[in-house]
């Protein structure tokens, strides 16, 4: 026993050097490295992808927003915080019978149906009424992006068609057209909305 | 599943079936399979390494019988260990914290310390809102490395172990030089050029707290309580980058790789899917070279792939199914060109169903952890595989080096029931297997399940350790988050509040367990058969590179932990199955 704990503390010297050079290395010279050339090669994506209107930052294209005006498309259900809180993300966590979550889904059903003028027996897109992983989704999908294009075209008062026509270019296809699913950029459109037709007061 | 799904799937294939054979070779040159003892990229790595071996004060040439090679690895450890506990509990007082992190208690340092030492890196806690930059950095970022790296060291210790014959000093090489060799020369370059590529694609680098963004809408700011959002900052490619690579798993912010800052689109989807399950199969590759024998390799790589796609359809055919409960709601869950549905509670609309099905196949098929959606919320079946792939100790592929280690000592298993069963004395690679190795096997069996079982049985008598959700699915949180601990997974059921003192730390103790109740059994192994002669191969010697052979060890892995487990995994997801 008294041999082996010799020899353990043999080991602490070699130990703690490595500790400490690693630290240097991986802890300060790999990251600040990485920031360096990240920042020169790639500034705007390396400080969060922001995105300005009139000069004023309004959102990262990668970070979904809360939307609630009827002019503007919606964002899915966010259990980030209060909603899309960027400093709180995360999933409900919730099980897939738990009552909680399909009491909650009940009244987010209704809902979309109601305020989009839908009949109750048109099914209702999944990704409309479940939260995200993150909490922060910044897509819909197209097929809820088109069930809510006559809301929106009523609210403001413009055609339905030159609404559905800026949801196809909203549309962020998949990488090399198979990585992911197609999804509605949901700030991107409602951004292209407001520059088309107008802001929203 | 769609068409589109299917190419997906078929793009990780052929990205690894083109990267891995080289980086296998790539690593097994790293670790001495040359005649000549060289390595690609000497002329760089070599000054200084031995800079740090002179700073070490150690003689890399020597080499460390078994048991001091242990020791230095626990060594290392501790002082790891306390390192981070004191930076946790210190990090509110230390500078650069551009966000005001406070200090971690006592029992939740331990358990983060602990966690990200054994490479398990669980977190009870958010990334966002607990962790100063200082502490990623220093703290997280660092073991993120060299606890990948100390698993490089330990499946070239049994390397050596096997190759190595009438060794008297049993000896298993230098633990400083090869957790020095794999850190520097495989983990820090990929790593970087990893993390310029996720930061070429939106994955936040800089040193800053953070950006504030007026919100669009503002009947929308009226309700969520605020017409700002912070969008985050930090130092967080670099750090996701090695994440992935070195089967860490613990995420800068909380949603892990479900965030868009982590993961934003499907090419880095498929490049973090890559990275998950790469240097695990890498490593495969290395050991035939090594070994000098690569039917072998071969043959416990295919049992790892097949162990995989079964776990990966599996979880795909559940989830893209879809919550029947939300069918009868007026859900949509069908898969269209118009939507990815299935199971969409969270997931991301980006990935869809079938990405995240294989991504959490993935990194609980590897040692990872890291996630792209959320387990908890996967319905009964979906997530009952993902448990199972940790429960069968992480095998397919498993974590970096510890993933082989946990197939070879089930091989040592397979062949010791296979000698029983034709009456001849097993033996594995070149060794006979005897009574002392037998024993070491069946303790490190034991170790993870008994880890496991009892900690999870303990807390679901304790109405203080009650946090997680009504019903048979509290069972599989309780049962998931042990699994995910007791072998250094770190993807947790994550409804299941587990920062209270009993969960911080008695999973530590799990993770501890986890990690040197299994090394330290295989190390020993290693040792004991360096010191003996090689058996010459006769027609009696039962061949291990055949599909038979490959049957036996996946039937001894499934076999053993379905003995183990079921019945808890009955009244956990199977019970809550059957209710829906």
């Amino acid at each position: 026993m008294r041999t082996a704990v010799r020899q353990f503390a043999r080991q602490l010297v070699p130990a703690l050097v490595a500790l400490a050079s690693f630290t240097l290395l991986l802890g300060i010279i790999y990251p600040l490295a990485t920031t360096a050339v990240s920042q020169v090669a790639f500034g705007g994506r390396a400080d969060g992808s922001v995105v300005e209107r009139d000069g004023v930052a309004v959102g990262s294209e990668l970070i979904g927003q809360p939307f609630l005006s009827p002019q503007y498309f919606h964002s899915r259900p966010s259990a980030a915080g209060a909603g899309y809180d960027a400093s709180a993300s995360g999933g409900s966590n919730l099980g897939p019978l738990n009552a909680d979550l399909l009491g909650t889904v009940v009244e987010r059903v209704a809902e979309y149906r109601a305020v989009n003028g839908l009949d109750a027996r048109v099914p209702v897109p999944v990704d409309a009424v479940t939260a995200s992983a993150s909490g922060l989704d910044p897509h819909i999908s197209i097929a809820n992006a088109r069930l809510q294009a006559r809301r929106v075209a009523g609210a403001r008062g413009v055609a339905e068609g030159d609404v559905l026509a800026e949801v196809d270019a909203a549309i962020d296809q998949p990488a090399l057209g198979v990585l992911g699913e197609p999804a509605v950029d949901v700030l991107a459109l409602n951004l292209a909305l407001d520059a088309r037709f107008g802001a929203v007061d | 599943m769609s068409w589109r799904d299917l190419l997906e799937i078929a793009a990780l294939v052929v990205l690894l079936a083109v990267t891995v054979p080289p980086l296998g070779r790539y690593i097994a040159a790293v670790y001495g399979s040359r005649a000549d003892g060289t390595a690609p990229g000497d002329r760089v790595f070599l000054p200084v390494e031995r800079a740090l071996y002179r700073a070490m004060r150690i003689d890399h040439r020597r080499e460390q019988r078994w048991n001091a090679y242990a020791m230095s690895l626990l060594a290392f450890s501790l002082v790891s260990l306390l390192g981070l506990y004191a930076l946790l509990r210190l990090q509110g007082a230390l500078p650069f914290n551009p966000t005001d992190r406070e200090s971690v208690s006592p029992t939740g340092a331990f358990n983060i310390a602990v966690s990200f030492v054994t490479n398990t890196n669980w977190q009870w806690y958010s990334g966002e809102v607990a962790m100063s930059h200082l502490t990623q950095m220093f703290g997280l970022a660092v073991q993120n490395f060299v606890s990948a790296g100390v698993g490089f060291a330990v499946v070239i210790a049994i390397v050596r172990g096997i190759t190595r014959t009438h060794d008297r000093s049993r000896s298993l090489g230098n633990f400083w030089v090869d957790l020095t060799r794999g850190t520097l020369r495989i983990l820090l370059p990929m790593s970087f050029l990893f993390a310029l590529v996720l930061v070429s694609q939106g994955v936040v680098q800089n040193l800053g707290g953070g950006t504030s963004v007026d919100l669009v809408d503002p009947a929308a700011a009226e309700v969520v309580g605020t017409d700002t959002q912070t969008i985050p900052g930090g130092p967080v490619a670099s750090q996701i980058a090695i994440k992935d690579l070195g089967t860490n798993g613990g995420g800068f912010y909380n949603a892990n790789s479900a965030h868009p800052f982590e993961n934003p689109n499907g090419l880095t989807n498929l490049l973090a899917m890559w990275s998950l399950l790469a240097l695990p199969f890498a490593l495969v590759v290395a050991f035939g070279i090594l070994i000098g024998d690569r039917r072998q390799a071969r043959l416990l790589g295919s049992v790892m792939v097949g162990m995989l796609v079964v776990m990966s359809a599996w979880t795909v055919m559940a989830e893209t199914n879809g919550n029947p409960r939300l069918t009868e709601l007026g859900v949509d869950q069908s898969v269209s060109s118009l939507q990815g549905g299935g199971n969409m509670e969270g997931k991301e609309v980006r990935f869809g169903t079938t990405s995240c099905a294989v991504y959490a196949a993935a990194t609980t098929g590897t040692s990872n952890g890291s996630v792209n959606c959320m387990h908890d919320s996967f319905t009964p079946l979906g997530g009952m595989a993902p448990m199972l792939s940790m429960m069968f100790g992480e095998v397919s592929p498993g974590g970096i080096g510890v993933g082989l280690m946990g197939l070879l000592v089930n091989a040592l298993l397979a062949v010791f029931i296979a000698g029983l069963m034709i009456g001849r004395t097993p033996e594995y690679l070149g060794k006979k297997i005897q009574a002392a190795e037998m024993k070491l096997v069946t303790l490190y069996i034991l170790a993870m399940p008994a880890a496991l079982l009892g900690f999870a049985a303990v807390s679901m008598t304790l109405d203080s350790a009650n946090t997680f959700q009504p019903g048979p699915h509290g069972l599989s949180e309780v049962l998931y988050n042990y699994a995910s601990a007791a072998n250094n997974n770190g993807s947790a059921f994550a409804y299941q509040g587990t920062g209270t003192d009993w969960y911080t730390v008695t999973q530590g103790i799990a993770m501890l367990i986890g990690r040197f109740g299994l090394i330290i059994p295989a190390l020993a192994i290693a040792g004991s058969l360096a010191g003996k002669p090689v058996v010459p191969t006769t027609s009696g010697t039962l061949p291990t590179h055949t599909p038979l052979f490959g049957a036996l060890i996946a039937g001894v892995v499934v076999v053993a932990s379905g003995l183990t487990f079921f019945p808890a995994l009955a009244l956990g997801p199977v019970l809550e199955h059957l209710s829906i």
